[in-house]
């Protein structure tokens, strides 16, 4: 059945577990994202040590697809050098972009594989990117480059430093 | 056994009008398609209906037979064009028992006709000379209500930032009604509109409007229904309702998209200034300045939507010939099924009314801990097609403390099957997310 592989058992267990879920300090900078089509949101903070994205901490609330992004998202990025973090970012960006064309690189996503099935739906697809964006965001207010603006004019974004 | 004897006088319901739900569904050919390997069971009709093949059919014989513009040809399928566009706008009258087709001014939908009227008191504002109903400004009231779609909201949110009026609100009880207790001091001798919707498209309430109504004349305000949903679903009276305006739209009544309605009394349409200008709206035109034509031409500038009026016409026809009374009773105990049904489902929530009564065929509800992208996620797996979200009406979700609802909402084609189909749906996505 096609909704099984929309809510992969990987995307259902970080929905139920959430790792690493609550807004923590300190921080360098945090974003809030809006979907205004449903609602959901997340708070996105990053934490920098150096070159390090020590922490990427978070709180929303929303569909288990945005809420397990949001999980995959602090588990993938947390302890990554800048440079790696985009790398796995910009891999993530493409495997949602690709109207599940896109064969994902499993050394680099990790359990956001789970998301591929996920971009056949293109309804879905903002939700899964939500806590993304927000994390670009935040990361672009600390500092940390990372390439053009927000790919996504319907999310409203409200940006604040420490 | 004993017999029961029935008192004289206890209504029997007998004599209610009733129409074979199947017989209906056979005039909707996409009713037959599947979804996800299942029958699509269509729940979101307070979104968008589906469309009878009457109607599909008078689409393409206008365009195969009698295209033309209208209202300025001389040539044979101009006139065609012509008489079917103005037949349509004399049906749609006569279906809201208008009195006069000159009432019914042609839209896009119901938006576009709420904003009309918007932008009608804000051109009258401008400047000296603007009838005195029409004309706002600071230290003037408009009022709508919490239960409000968000085009009988932002229409009303700007007029007031534009003239320096106040809007006003009125709020919604814990059962999903309007709360009228203060309706005394919120409409009042400050009021110069008053604007509400006639039934819910998130909580499925069908508001009473005829203390509302005494209250607006008391003061001297206007009164502008949105029947949005209303229209499609119940035998609607204009002149029983004693509103000065009233909006709805062909989508929702199984016409296509593209058209809508604004009808309003025909001597405050006379007194309203144009809002768009251009061919068709006009008297005489000079470089210097212009004249305008009156109502309902006068709101109708450009090339209207023709085919869609008369496709229109075609889903008044269609939905005269079963009956509206037929088919409020219809959607009547389609909903009394439909909140017993639900109430048997652990964890769910109805927002609005949970009795059958002062209410239509649009249940919203939740489902403990469970998104609504997830729960209509897993439904639309099983065929079963809802409305997941704020249904274009987030004051309504931010009064019962949600994000978001799932919408299930009926029509004339709608079974009880299909309820049963929604209710094991909601199991699998129990068994999802359990």
């Amino acid at each position: 059945m096609q909704v099984d592989q929309l809510y992969q058992e990987i995307i259902l267990d970080h929905y139920k577990h959430p790792h690493g879920r609550g807004l923590r300090e300190p921080f360098a900078a945090e974003a809030h994202h809006v979907n205004p089509t449903c609602g959901d949101e997340v708070t996105v903070r990053v934490a920098l040590d150096a070159e390090t994205v020590s922490d990427v901490s978070y709180d929303g609330m929303g569909c288990s697809i945005s809420q397990a992004s949001a999980s995959v998202l602090h588990e993938l990025l947390s302890g990554r050098s800048a440079g790696e973090a985009y790398a796995v970012h910009a891999a993530f960006v493409e495997l949602m972009s690709g109207r599940g064309q896109v064969t994902p690189d499993e050394e680099l996503l990790g359990d956001g594989v789970a998301f591929a099935g996920v971009a056949r739906y293109p309804a879905r697809v903002k939700c899964a990117l939500l806590p993304w964006m927000a994390f670009k965001d935040a990361a672009a207010r600390a500092g940390v480059e990372f390439g053009a603006g927000s790919d996504d004019k319907n999310e409203r974004s409200e940006v604040k430093t420490a | 056994m004993t017999t029961i004897a029935i008192p004289p006088g206890m209504p029997q319901y007998d004599d209610v009008p009733r129409f074979d739900v199947e017989v209906v569904r056979a005039d909707f050919p996409i009713l037959g398609r599947e979804v996800n390997g299942h029958r699509m069971v269509y729940l979101d009709s307070a979104n968008t209906s589906q469309k009878p093949r009457q109607v599909l059919d008078a689409l393409r014989e206008h365009y195969e037979r009698h295209n033309g513009n209208v209202s300025r040809s001389v040539h044979t399928v101009g006139t065609e064009a012509t008489e079917a566009y103005e037949g349509a706008r004399g049906k749609v009258a006569a279906f809201i028992n208008a009195p006069s087709p000159d009432e019914v001014v042609f839209t896009k939908n119901s938006t576009e006709a709420i904003n009309l009227v918007a932008y009608a008191f804000s051109n009258a504002s401008i400047g000296t000379g603007g009838d005195p109903r029409f004309r706002i400004g600071p230290g003037d009231e408009i009022v709508i209500s919490e239960m409000e779609h968000h085009s009988n909201i932002v229409p009303w949110q700007l007029l007031c930032e534009r003239t320096g009026a106040t809007l006003r609100w009125f709020g919604v009880t814990d059962s999903g009604r309007l709360d009228e207790s203060n309706l005394e001091e919120l409409v009042n001798e400050r009021t110069k509109l008053v604007s509400f919707v006639h039934m819910s498209n998130i909580l499925g309430t069908v508001n009473a409007t005829a203390r509302i109504t005494e209250r607006v004349r008391q003061v001297g305000a206007l009164l502008l229904l949105d029947c949005s949903q209303s229209v499609p679903h119940l035998p609607i009276d204009v002149v029983d309702l004693d509103a000065d305006f009233i909006a709805f739209t062909g989508h929702k009544m199984c016409a296509p998209s593209g058209i809508g309605v604004l009808w309003g009394r025909g001597e405050l349409l006379a007194a309203m200034p144009p809002v768009f200008g251009g061919g068709s709206m006009i008297e005489t035109v000079t470089m210097a300045g212009s004249t305008y034509a009156p109502p309902p031409a006068r709101f109708e500038a450009g090339t209207p939507p023709i085919a869609e009026a008369v496709a229109l016409g075609a889903a008044v026809d269609y939905l005269s010939g079963i009956g509206m009374r037929a088919i409020q009773w219809h959607e009547k105990e389609l909903t009394a099924y439909a909140l017993d049904a639900l109430d048997t489902v652990p964890g769910l929530r109805i927002f609005g009314p949970t009795v059958p009564v002062g209410r239509g065929g649009t249940i919203s509800f939740a489902l403990d801990g469970i998104h609504p992208h997830d729960v209509g996620q897993v439904l639309d797996a099983e065929g079963v097609e809802v409305r997941v979200g704020h249904h274009c009406a987030r004051p309504v979700c931010v009064r019962f403390g949600v994000p978001a609802t799932t919408r299930a909402s009926f029509y004339l084609y709608t079974t009880t099957s299909e309820v049963d189909a929604l209710v094991r749906g909601l199991e699998q996505v129990r068994k999802v997310f359990g």
